[in-house]
């Protein structure tokens, strides 16, 4: 099986087409006469005339571009319209005038928003939070990968693994919830410290250790599932190296610093820029469901700060106005840490 | 002429590779054995681990199936096999909200899934050959939403001017496609070996037909996966659920879930105990394994083909 996949693997897409392009993709026996003028206008590049032929070439390919519409359509109207949608973020939208007559206002609902310090308190959560798992998050996959893949039987290797991405699957409701049974105020830690006599722990209700419960129940969700990555990366490190560096007397520690690590680093950088590029985006399902728990204060991101002022509220263009300055600086964040990636010879999330 | 025949099909045909018993001697010659500390140390992490993992899921599934004598005396959660009963279950499962909101969950799930699948097949298909008509510009038009997204506000004005709001498509069609997952599956796609796609071609097999006769069949691996992502994303949305949904009688599982365990609303039938009702513990357990046992059920099946998908998407992506 693992072997027939990866002999399909495909190349990677970085030379613009692959050498091997095919010419044959004539659905109609009518046109094999232009496809075969096709092949020699596309085997060896001939822009122009790829260009001159884009009737041909649409007449070729129309069944494939119908199958590609129906995405394109449902993208069109559930992430371009919205897109459009960001026009109440200047106005003083009401729902029941509609965007068409709501009265325009200009940048008013920014210079509110950034006078607002319920709004920097939420950003200021965001990046502490981004900041905090950038450290105690971020490197655990790396670690775990690397443990995994010293094991030496394969069959233990992927019994773990099995065990480790499990947790990936399960909701955040499901997630809290558990934690919840666990170390909740009735939970399996406070009965039993009750039990020996001892006073009962608040955990999932605090807001000042908040930062370390979030984390951990995201190291639990998803740190396995982060290693699949890594583990692909460490499979791609040719042996010999090990050995080479094994001959020339490195040590298991030396060879993890001189080969393991510098083998991982493109996958670290570009998880990194990732991770970076969706700075302002953190857990806003886990704030939603543990926010009665702890209080707004410790858990106000800025996707629940949105939340919380248009939906719930109703102030629907200043709560816009706040979503749309997100979504610009998540934006030129990952163009930024992408041109960053590019600067240290990496190739990033896309390149040219 | 017929030996020949006979042999090609063994030499073409995905074979197994040929299986290598790896044990402790595979460890190569250059490499030390590793001494006793750090095997010891290895060994802990790697148990707390597993541990922190199953041992939750393995005493919550233990609670929601014990008795309420067994709960009484663990004083809570039960750690360790008492009387075994169902009556949680049955409870839960007997028409009311549990109920219904398991229906809804599956329907969306199912229905969900089925569409998401279909479109994003054809979509990633549809794509796999560059430098076919409109190629480049479909292609951006998908990535651009990766990198840029409208935000909460716009989207609940779409939805809620399309009139979706208290609809089940609601919960179905925001979510309907992930490009990520269309661009796993075009990855995929293009690897496939062309000679194959061309000699159907030949044959006169349109696109259509090379698609669900030719490639589908030959990708039932990564079409499972992605079926997976498509399905527990279906299965656990639930912010989805508290924005477009208000009428609480459309709830899916998720919600329902929150309400019972995280908010403490009381499971029906939780209050009469006398009438030999199940626990509290043992329903709110209950709930939590209802909300799991679907990607329990599926994961095992799928979980293997992981490592390969998922690397063609970080490769391509």
């Amino acid at each position: 099986m693992t072997a027939g996949i990866q002999r399909k693997m495909p190349p990677l897409e970085n030379g613009g087409e692959p050498p091997a392009e095919d010419p044959m993709t004539t659905g109609t026996p009518p046109e094999r006469g232009s496809a075969i003028n096709g092949r020699l206008g596309r085997g060896v590049e001939v822009v122009p005339r790829a260009k001159a032929n884009l009737r041909v070439r649409f007449r070729r390919d129309r069944s494939l571009v119908l199958m590609a519409l129906p995405a394109v359509l449902l993208l069109a109207v559930f992430a371009y319209l919205p897109m459009l949608g960001n026009v109440v973020a200047f106005q003083d939208y009401s729902p029941y005038i509609g965007i068409p007559g709501s009265p325009w206002v200009g940048m008013d609902n920014f210079t509110r928003v950034l006078a607002d310090p319920d709004f920097w308190l939420a950003v200021k959560n965001t990046l502490v939070i981004t900041a905090f798992q950038l450290v105690f998050f971020f490197p655990v996959p790396i670690a775990l990968a690397m443990l995994l893949n010293s094991l030496v039987s394969p069959r233990l290797r992927s019994a773990i693994q099995a065990v480790m991405y499990l947790p990936h699957f399960f909701s955040w409701v499901l997630v809290v919830s558990v934690f919840q049974q666990i170390f909740g105020g009735a939970g399996l830690l406070n009965q039993s410290l009750r039990a020996h006599g001892w006073q009962a722990v608040d955990i999932m209700t605090n807001p000042d250790t908040f930062l370390f419960l979030l984390t951990s129940q995201a190291v639990w969700k998803d740190a396995g599932w982060g290693i699949i990555v890594f583990l692909a990366a460490l499979s791609a490190i040719d042996p010999a190296q090990y050995e080479a560096a094994a001959v020339d007397g490195a040590n298991r520690w030396k060879r993890m610093w001189h080969v393991t690590l510098p083998g991982l680093r493109s996958v670290i950088v570009l998880l990194l820029i990732l991770r970076l590029g969706d700075s302002l985006t953190v857990g806003f399902e886990q704030m939603i469901l543990q926010r009665d728990a702890v209080g707004a204060e410790a858990s106000e991101v800025l996707d629940t700060f949105v939340y919380y002022t248009g939906v719930q509220n109703g102030d629907w263009s200043y709560a816009a106005a706040a979503g749309l300055i997100k979504g610009l600086v998540s934006l030129a964040l990952i163009l930024t840490a992408n041109k960053v990636a590019h600067i240290f010879g990496e190739s990033g999330v896309y390149s040219k | 002429m017929s030996t020949l025949t006979n042999k090609l099909p063994v030499a073409a045909g995905p074979a197994r590779p040929p299986r290598q018993p790896r044990t402790k001697t595979e460890r190569p010659i250059w490499d030390e054995e590793p001494g006793a500390v750090v095997k010891a140390g290895k060994i802990v992490v790697l148990a707390v681990v597993v541990l922190a993992v199953l041992g939750p899921l393995y005493t919550i599934v233990l609670t929601s199936i014990s008795s309420q004598a067994t709960i009484t005396q663990a004083g809570g959660l039960v750690l360790v096999p008492g009387e075994i009963s169902f009556a949680a279950y049955q409870q839960i499962l007997s028409g009311g909200v549990v109920t219904k909101a398991v229906l809804v969950s599956v329907g969306v799930t199912a229905t969900g899934t089925a569409l998401s699948m279909v479109v994003s097949i054809l979509c990633a298909y549809g794509l796999s050959r560059p430098g076919s008509f409109a190629h480049t510009p479909i292609l951006f038009t998908l990535l651009i939403t990766m990198f840029f997204s409208a935000g909460i506000i716009p989207a609940y004005l779409l939805v809620s001017g399309l009139g979706l709001i208290n609809t089940y498509w609601a919960l179905i069609l925001p979510s309907c496609i992930s490009v990520f997952n269309i661009i796993i599956l075009r990855g995929f796609f293009m690897g496939i070996d062309r000679g194959i796609l061309d000699s159907a071609r030949i044959d006169g097999a349109s696109e259509w037909r090379t698609l669900t006769q030719i490639v589908l069949p030959m990708s039932k691996a990564v079409t499972a996966v992605i079926a997976l992502f498509y399905g527990v994303g279906y299965w656990n949305a639930f912010f989805n659920a508290i924005l477009y949904i208000n009428d609480s009688s459309m709830n899916p599982l998720q919600v329902v879930l929150r309400s019972y365990v995280l908010q403490g609303v009381s499971v029906p039938g939780q209050v009469d105990v006398g009438t030999g009702a199940a626990a509290g513990p043992a329903l709110q357990m209950a709930v939590i394994v209802l909300a799991m046992i679907p990607i329990l059920i599926v994961y095992p099946f799928v979980q293997k083909h992981f490592t390969k998908g998922v690397m063609i998407g970080a490769v391509k992506g």
